[in-house]
């Protein structure tokens, strides 16, 4: 098997007395569309924020592959409420390739490939807060694939979206994983996982209780007794 | 109750023919508390921001520090100043005692806290709930601190208003260190004292009138700027990355 894009080893977070991940260990390979879920507060959010790098474990250790094509990994995160500046809609996108050192025509090209694969090209001059909900998060996502990440990190990226919004941004998501990026998911949303994920992590109270390919997920024959309620809708809270 | 009304008519009339005095002691407020303001701004806004992002042992004390010079009697800042600019003083051969400089100094140093307190509190707020994805976007500590600073530009609009009023109505320090020289450090608050001292009630009044429209102009200023982010949340919005060189601005 190829060296894992990211790999968590034996992983714990702790949050003053609270465990917030308890000796977590999972790998993440190239390509890979990955869905966490669990119920609230099981450590979803948390987990992917370790993934990312932007919270650093208490014990265990996270390692990540030197590089990828000879250039250091790419990670982008899109939150379930994006922050964007007060700039306009491709600036926005401008700075983040700027902050990632994509500068000049290359940036410029960047920004308006992204812009129109997401169906904002036509908006790109517009203040990026006057936007729709869905749109705003059109923008996040075109931010984030801007940035030609190896990894796609979402946090509920669709919880606050009207099923109109919702459809058109799993449908970019969908159309992002098969070019090859690894996606990984947090959501609520069994179905969106049933459509985009074909391995999913399930967590309660910090644990990974159940990381099996999704058609075995779904099927529940080998899942444990926790993971079989949260299937069936009886949440474990 | 006669010689008040004569007072405010009088102070009109030389409100309405541009008194040369009147003028060249409203022109030199607004020259020295404007500059002090640039000053503070550049200062407060950077010092501000720093605060609130930059995590360092003893930053909790800074802070409270801080929160107590928000407090700062003008007065107590005008005798600082005062004994570091005079002759004996560590600065006295800057020769800036009783002139316009002196005064600017004084002013800088009492706003300062006013705009780095503020600022720390409106940038610490957006980095609690934004610092994260301005990270994940690769951003380091400090060029998160620029990028809220622009993007808080409204809300920091009204602060640097806030710290030039009080930097023109107050007194004490401007009146130490400048020592209210007629035509040289006179400002708009030294003369009022002066003049209400020396019975010359209209040209206070009509001093006080300017003071007193200055704020209120301030205040409506205030007021726009926060009805113009309450109804326009994504404007005044630009192209320009706002940071250093904006070198991805299209």
């Amino acid at each position: 098997m190829a060296e894992p894009l990211i790999a968590l080893e034996a992983v714990g977070l702790r949050y003053g007395t609270l465990d917030a991940l308890r000796s977590v260990n999972l790998r993440i390979q190239a390509g890979e569309r990955v869905a966490f879920i669990g119920a609230n507060g099981s450590g979803k959010s948390t987990l992917l924020r370790v993934l990312h790098g932007l919270l650093p474990p208490t014990s265990g250790e996270r390692r990540q592959v030197a590089g990828v094509e000879g250039r250091p990994l790419r990670i982008a995160m899109l939150f379930q409420r994006p922050f964007l500046l007060r700039l306009t809609v491709q600036g926005n996108v401008k700075l983040a390739l700027w902050l990632a050192g994509v500068r000049g025509d290359a940036g410029r090209a960047r920004c308006e490939e992204a812009l129109q694969r997401v169906g904002l090209v036509d908006q790109a001059l517009r203040p990026a807060r006057a936007l729709s909900g869905g749109q705003q998060q059109r923008l996040a996502l075109a931010r984030a694939w801007a940035l030609r990440p190896d990894v796609l990190l979402l946090d509920e990226p669709t919880a606050s979206l009207d099923p109109s919004a919702k459809r058109e941004v799993e449908h970019l998501l969908g159309e992002f994983a098969d070019q090859g990026l690894a996606l990984l998911i947090a959501s609520h949303n069994l179905g969106q996982v049933k459509r985009l994920a074909e391995r999913v992590v399930y967590l309660e109270q910090g644990r990974v209780l159940a990381d099996v390919p999704a058609a075995q997920f779904f099927d529940g024959a080998v899942l444990p007794p926790e993971a079989k309620l949260f299937l069936k809708g009886e949440l474990p809270w | 109750m006669d010689a008040f009304v004569e007072s405010l008519r009088t102070a009109w009339l030389l409100i309405l023919h541009a008194d040369a005095q009147l003028l060249r002691v409203v022109g030199l407020s607004l020259g020295v508390s404007g500059t002090a303001c640039l000053l503070a701004a550049g200062l407060g806004l950077a010092g501000g921001a720093a605060l609130a992002v930059a995590r360092f042992p003893g930053r909790r004390g800074v802070l409270v520090i801080l929160n107590t010079l928000l407090a700062l009697p003008s007065v107590v800042v005008g005798l600082v100043v005062y004994l570091l600019l005079s002759r004996s003083g560590p600065l006295g051969s800057w020769g800036l005692l009783f002139t316009p400089g002196a005064m600017v100094i004084a002013q800088t140093v009492l706003v300062v806290p006013v705009v780095a307190a503020l600022t720390r509190e409106a940038i610490a707020d957006s980095w609690k709930h934004n610092g994260e994805q301005l990270t994940s976007l690769g951003a380091s500590r400090w060029t998160a601190g620029l990028l809220l600073l622009w993007d808080e530009r409204l809300a920091l609009l009204t602060v640097l208003l806030a710290a030039f009023g009080r930097a023109i109505s107050e007194v004490g320090a401007v009146m130490i260190v400048g020592g209210n020289i007629d035509g040289h450090t006179r400002v708009m608050t030294t003369a009022i004292a002066l003049e209400t001292s020396k019975g010359d009630l209209p040209l206070a009044l009509a001093l006080g009138m300017v003071l007193l429209g200055v704020v209120l102009l301030l205040n409506v200023l205030i007021a726009l700027v926060r009805w113009w982010a309450t109804h326009h949340p994504g404007g005044p919005a630009t192209d320009a990355v706002p940071v250093a060189g904006g070198a991805a601005n299209g």
